[in-house]
């Protein structure tokens, strides 16, 4: 009793089944196992192990009194095995919030739960086996750490990129500064090889950042075994829903924008997202995590995550390249309309993406992920070392009254700004963005003010929004 | 005061309800449109005729002229005096122009030898530039704009001619209470408020395939000359330009390159023998004499050598950040310096990231 639901309410007979399967005798009597608190629903196949392990000491045939020095997480298969579950990791942090010093996970799962620190994690296999750890059993070593797939796979790297000296300096800053970076051109010219490349820049994550992105990767069932290091990077398809996108259903997941926390999230072809997709990225892009509000209950998952976006520069996707445009200035308008949006107004940095020429293919990368990597950690560092105290880490953080106080300007760069501004090719909200990225560009050079070229520079990435385009017409 | 005759704002209302009958006659439709009343039905009527016939004589002109002052226009017809003496010259001068913004003002407006600068509603960004900078450069010289406010080149002569505070006057192919195309209200609002909107089509008179070259014989008929500044081999904008050499007046056109499908309609306009136009002034040359009146262009602030050398390097086609690093210009410094180029408003920022020349 206690709420359960199908999952939870078939494991009866599995636990039958397993329990016969190990060797063990189910107890021909009526039992009764409380899930409580009640008013809390429970869900999945993960009881199992913990329900079974009830019955045994029940029946006398495990000793109870050990028992309750144990949290005890895993499926049961009807053979007695028990499963892979995904999750551990949070039930690992629950047990010891619980106070329980003792957890039994399914193998697979124990490198994981062992992430938290004063917690003696046993990964066992069968149901038998976790018998015999709660009667004090030997002491099971972890399992060795599974080949990183760095090995196979050949992570990205910005050495890879040839030609875009202007993309990359684009993605540098936008890197160095968390500052949402927007790209346009033409289909095939790299804007998701670009993309992928953002995460080797940005500076590794420290261990509770990465605790944080494995436990929601474990919830989801997407990681099994270790600590994540790498910075997620999710690039959901154009035809994601809102639900897809920030979470949501019953019970309620996280979506990508969570899965992406800590890291990047990409959406490539911005003008075919829907737009209810759109809008409901605006609470994580603003707040840092999502709220979903059910019936019963309210939960908020973390998704603070750098905003990547490539478009087409209009429907055709060859603006500007010559004659092979199609498109009429209707068809680029109702692009441009697609486009704008409160989305836009937290995209920092446009860029512009060019094919590279044969020429530019044959070079020498200009920098490498490394390199870059260096220069966004030590322009970070600048960046904490000024915001300390403050809510914000990085500058693209940074809001309006912070901007104000922390970012100073040389006196030919201030002239830049007031006459960008009087000319009309700046609003309020796009002076703040120019500020922001200006600063990082000042970082990344390490100038203690921020130097006229470095505000031109921010000037000639800004992000356009529509309303500023007419106002320049 | 806005007066026009029985006679005239019944022919108005005509051209209304024939509508969609005239698409027949749309390849001539200069001729069609002098046709006397009887003419006109008998021509396009078809079995509708005498229907059509007993329309127009229950027609009742004060119900034609409550409508269009509620839609806030005013109204001139071509029995006035004051009608504009230039569009008699055509075979067909409108009955009645219905007039947005003022019929007073639209008068005076088109006294000061109106130029008629249209072309290709798919301009390049070149052509755009181009069309701008004539609008803005003619309109501080004092003389007034005259378009037809489709997308592309006309757009941007219009929005030139305002952004050098001067008065600019479009012709509409549908009525002149409703901007057409509708994506264009705010121009349509801007330029109604120094300038002048009008047609010859009563409000509530639909948009056909027959009203945009009835339109461009308007702008010809008004216009002291027209300059076509880019236009396809088969541009509306050519017929702007015949009507205008038909009624002799001089007619110019804006070189483009001569792989450009763009500008293959205006490039074989120079080859005819139209007036080859690079600014204002060779309109104004043309106009008033050669030096009579001088073009004052926009006061720009100077540039230095590097920056102009980079200017000449967008003009010559290296037009994007990367293109400018191939020329010999690097990306690090290059960004800053375009973008002071940008401000200083010697280049803009189009499609796709690609730097144009503002002349």
């Amino acid at each position: 009793m206690g709420l359960a639901d199908t999952a939870v309410r078939e494991s009866r007979d599995r636990i039958h089944a397993a329990i016969l399967h190990s060797g063990f005798k189910f107890p021909s009597a009526h039992i009764t196992a409380n899930l409580a608190p009640a008013f809390l629903r429970k869900m999945g196949p993960g009881f199992d192990a913990a329900l079974a392990l009830g019955v045994l000491a029940a029946s006398e045939q495990v000793r109870a009194r050990t028992l309750t020095a144990y949290a005890v997480f895993g499926e049961l298969s009807l053979g007695g095995d028990l499963r892979d579950s995904p999750g551990a990791l949070a039930v690992a942090e629950g047990a010891r919030r619980a106070g329980l010093g003792r957890l039994i996970v399914p193998r697979e799962r124990a490198r994981e739960a062992a992430l938290v620190d004063g917690l003696e994690v046993a990964g066992v296999s069968t149901l038998r086996e976790a018998a015999e750890v709660v009667m004090g059993g030997a002491a099971r070593p972890l399992p060795e750490a599974p080949p990183q797939e760095s090995a196979h796979v050949a992570e990205p790297d910005l050495a890879d990129v040839r030609g875009q000296a202007t993309p990359v300096l684009a993605l540098e800053i936008s890197a160095a500064g968390g500052h949402n970076l927007l790209m346009e051109g033409p289909p095939g010219t790299g804007k998701t090889m670009l993309a992928r490349r953002i995460p080797t820049v940005l500076p590794a994550m420290t261990r509770a950042e990465a605790i944080e992105v494995t436990r929601i990767h474990s919830i989801v069932g997407l990681q099994a075994g270790g600590l994540i290091t790498r910075r997620p990077f999710r690039a959901p398809h154009h035809t994601v829903s809102p639900a897809g996108l920030v979470g949501g259903g019953s019970p309620p997941r996280p979506g990508e924008a969570t899965l992406a926390h800590h890291g990047v999230l990409f959406l490539d072809e911005l003008a075919e997202f829907q737009r209810p997709s759109l809008d409901a990225l605006r609470q994580p892009l603003e707040d840092g995590y999502v709220a979903i509000v059910r019936a019963q209950r309210a939960l908020t998952f973390p998704s603070s995550f750098m905003l990547v976006a490539a478009t087409n520069p209009c429907p055709c996707g060859f603006a500007g390249v010559g004659d092979r445009c199609r498109c009429g200035e209707a068809d680029l308008r109702r692009h441009r309309r697609r486009l704008s949006g409160p989305l836009l107004d937290r995209m920092d940095l446009l860029v512009n993406v060019e094919r590279p020429t044969e020429q530019e293919l044959r070079a020498p990368p200009a920098t490498s992920s490394a390199r870059a990597c260096a220069r966004v950690a030590e322009a970070r560092g600048r960046q904490l070392a000024r915001l300390e105290g403050s809510h914000a880490r990085c500058n693209g953080e940074m809001d309006a009254r912070l901007v104000r106080r922390t970012v100073r300007l040389e006196d030919g760069a201030e002239r830049a700004l007031a006459n960008a501004y009087t000319v009309g090719a700046l609003s309020a909200r796009g002076r703040q963005r120019v500020l922001r990225v200006a600063r990082t560009i000042a970082d990344l050079a390490q100038h203690e003010r921020v130097t006229t070229d470095d505000v031109l520079t921010a000037l000639s990435l800004r992000q356009r929004s529509f309303a500023e385009e007419a106002l320049a017409a | 005061m806005s007066y026009a005759c029985d006679c005239c704002i019944a022919r108005a209302w005509l051209l209304s309800r024939l509508g969609g009958h005239l698409e027949r006659a749309r390849t001539r439709i200069e001729e069609t449109l002098a046709l006397s009343d009887e003419d006109l039905i008998a021509a396009v009527g078809g079995r509708n005729q005498e229907q059509v016939r007993s329309e127009l004589r229950g027609a009742d002109p004060e119900t034609a002229r409550r409508r269009t002052r509620s839609a806030g226009l005013e109204l001139i017809c071509r029995c006035d005096p004051r009608y504009p003496a230039r569009l008699r010259d055509l075979a067909s001068p409108p009955a009645v122009l219905h007039v947005a913004g003022g019929l007073e003002r639209f008068l005076e407006l088109i006294e000061k030898d109106p130029v008629a600068i249209v072309g290709a509603r798919k301009g390049s960004s070149y052509g755009l530039e181009v069309a701008r900078a004539l609008g803005r450069d003619l309109g501080r010289a004092g003389l007034t704009v005259l378009s037809g406010m489709a997308l592309g080149i006309d757009s941007a002569a219009h929005s030139g001619a305002l952004a050098a505070d001067a008065p600019t006057v479009s012709v509409l192919p549908g009525p002149s209470d409703r901007p057409y195309p509708s994506g264009r209200a705010p121009l349509h609002r801007r330029i109604i408020a120094t300038g002048a909107a009008i047609s010859e089509l009563p409000p509530g008179a639909s948009v056909w395939r027959w009203t945009f070259p009835a339109r461009n014989r308007v702008i010809a008929g008004i216009a002291a000359m027209t300059v076509v500044v880019e236009a396809g081999g088969r541009s509306g904008a050519l017929l702007t330009a015949a009507y205008a050499q038909a009624i002799g007046r001089p007619v110019g056109a804006v070189p483009g390159l001569v792989t450009s499908p763009h500008a293959a309609g205006s490039n074989r306009l120079l080859a005819r023998g139209a007036k080859l136009v690079t600014g204002a002034q060779e309109v104004l040359d043309h106009l008033f004499g050669a030096g009579v009146r001088k073009a004052v262009s926009e006061e720009r602030s100077p540039l230095e050598p590097d920056q102009q050398r980079l200017l000449a390097a967008i003009g010559d086609g290296h037009d994007t950040p990367a293109a400018l690093a191939r020329a010999g210009f690097p990306a690090e410094e290059g960004l800053a310096r375009l973008a002071t180029l940008e401000l200083a408003g010697y280049v803009r920022r189009g499609p796709g990231g690609r730097f144009t020349v503002v002349p």
